[in-house]
């Protein structure tokens, strides 16, 4: 087995495995339909939804157990992705040039490793926002079971619920809008799992000369 | 009432007043219950199961009189039992009819996310129906009295109906009818209000409870169940009433300046990811080789 893992041998390269594109979509279904549910109870203009998705409580029933699926994704995205999300000092640099990044002036924003700092953030705030929806979502699923001298639990449960989530829409509306629209091959990764060699040299450029270095080295 | 939907308020070419104008001049009910002078006897507690069609279920013996430590979602009336040593020394058992306060700001109807699953009358009754309720307990967390009770076997809440069914029809409520003593009334909230009000002062300056006073929480705006407390200054004596009910601060956050706050910033969001698209567009990756390549598939 001489084949570099990452470096296709049609000229593409490896960007998220089958491992990590699964568990990628089983946190983005789960959390669509938690999302979706979500907004149903958030807002009387929403409810809509909830029958459109089965009726108010059939999403009722389904929400809390869908989190759990999210809550499981989230738990194997820390196992896979933790250690790659952690904080370097190159990032603060990365931060300071974030206004050429949303400018697409990229050739003034310092090079990437796997993920660049806005990925990280991402995960960072769907991981606590996730534990905090998993606390409070718990009090929330079973509120007959808080009995009533800790009832402040309960409300204070539903405000950080609530609270939580809008944090997460935030990042989800930019984490789409970008996976989709704003980086082309963004979205071919996390299906196909590969992506141009231009890609990879421009958007992760410190991973992909990583790659490179690598593959030279067991030669 | 449903009488206000067939009172004439003006008739066409008619000479002289309407008839009947200003018979029903008030709306709003009110269920009154006098805690001096209830006995404990349970006949309310009788009374509303059999109306509502509850079987009795089994009670739980607590070293008190009291059938069990709360209202459950098939009990909804409950008289909860304090001894209490008033401060000269005299024992006295204070007795409350717990259930429903069909308050004027409903703390479970704003906390409520179903479409129509509690809904409040012009009468004052807040009513749930349970066809549209999804069982998620929001008015469990809203109210501030502890009444809305999860059925595990509905799925549902329930709770005091303050007999709506027999109101709308102009009866009283089935606790008010079974009352032997009279310390429960029911008529319009101007009279009661009247009614306990010359109630407290009589006890006040005849029964020498010089703290008697009537319980009409202002911090719900107001409640459709009044009561007379012998010492109104703790009302937490009679069964954990609380002091200063009100709908939970987080509960108001949430469901007020929070909603429009975080759907301004889900459209803002959503616009503002539009038009930087429109000013910026996507990232375009120089020497590409534009066109994705057969790959052949990944592992």
């Amino acid at each position: 087995m001489n084949r570099d893992p990452y470096l296709l041998p049609n000229g593409r390269v490896l960007r998220y495995s089958f491992h990590e594109r699964l568990i990628h979509w089983m946190a983005g279904i789960s959390y669509v339909y938690l999302l979706l549910t979500g907004l149903a109870f958030w807002t009387p203009w929403l409810y809509w939804i909830a029958a459109v998705l089965g009726g108010g409580t059939v999403s009722r029933e389904l929400h809390p157990w869908i989190g759990l699926v999210f809550t499981l994704a989230v738990c194997f995205m820390y196992s896979m992705w933790g250690r790659q999300m952690g904080e370097t000092p190159a990032d603060k640099g990365w931060w300071a040039a974030i206004g050429y990044y949303i400018r697409n002036q990229d050739e003034k924003v310092p090079s990437a490793d796997r993920f660049n700092p806005g990925q990280k953030l991402l995960f960072w705030g769907f991981f606590w926002n996730g534990i905090l929806l998993l606390i409070s979502g718990l009090v929330l699923w079973f509120p007959q079971y808080i009995p009533w001298n800790l009832h402040i639990v309960r409300q204070i449960a539903a405000f950080v619920h609530a609270v939580c989530f809008l944090l997460t829409v935030a990042l989800f509306i930019i984490h789409v809008y970008m996976g989709t629209a704003m980086e082309r091959g963004a979205f071919g990764s996390v299906i196909r799992g590969d992506v141009s060699q231009a890609w990879a040299n421009q958007h992760h450029h410190t991973w992909y000369q990583q790659l490179l270095r690598d593959s030279a080295a067991k030669r | 009432m449903s009488q206000a939907a067939t009172e004439i308020v003006r008739i066409s070419g008619h000479a002289g007043s309407v008839p009947g104008a200003g018979l029903n001049r008030e709306y709003q009910v009110c269920k009154l219950v006098d805690t001096t002078t209830c006995i404990g006897c349970k006949a309310c507690e009788v009374a509303c199961l059999e109306w509502n069609g509850y079987p009795f279920t089994e009670t739980t013996f607590d070293n008190s009189y009291q059938t069990m430590p709360e209202t459950a979602w098939n009990y909804w009336n409950l008289i909860k039992f304090n001894e209490h040593e008033r401060e000269d020394g005299t024992p006295m058992l204070l007795m409350r009819k717990d259930q429903c306060m069909h308050c004027e700001d409903p703390g479970c109807l704003v906390a409520c996310p179903a479409d129509g699953a509690i809904v409040q009358y012009a009468n004052g009754i807040v009513d749930f129906q349970e066809a549209n309720c999804i069982g998620c307990g929001y008015c469990m967390t809203g109210c501030p009295f502890n009444i809305p009770k999860f059925s595990p076997k509905a799925r549902k809440v329930f709770k005091c109906t303050l007999c709506n069914d027999r109101v709308s029809q102009g009866l009283e409520p089935a606790c008010i009818k079974a009352c032997p003593t009279g310390c429960l009334h029911f008529g319009t909230k101007d009279d009661m209000k009247e009614l306990a009000e010359r109630r407290a002062v009589q006890l006040r300056s005849v029964s020498g409870f010089r703290d008697a006073g009537v319980y009409d929480p202002s911090g719900v705006g107001g409640t459709h169940v009044i009561y007379v407390l012998h010492d109104a200054k703790h009302p937490e004596l009679y069964g954990g009433l609380p002091s200063d009910p009100q709908i939970p601060p987080t509960v108001q956050l949430w469901k007020r300046p929070l909603r429009w706050l975080g759907n301004l910033g889900i459209l803002a969001g959503v616009f503002g990811v539009f038009i930087h698209y429109l000013r910026f567009g996507p990232k375009v990756v120089k020497d590409d080789d534009g066109e994705r390549k057969n790959s052949g598939g990944t592992q």
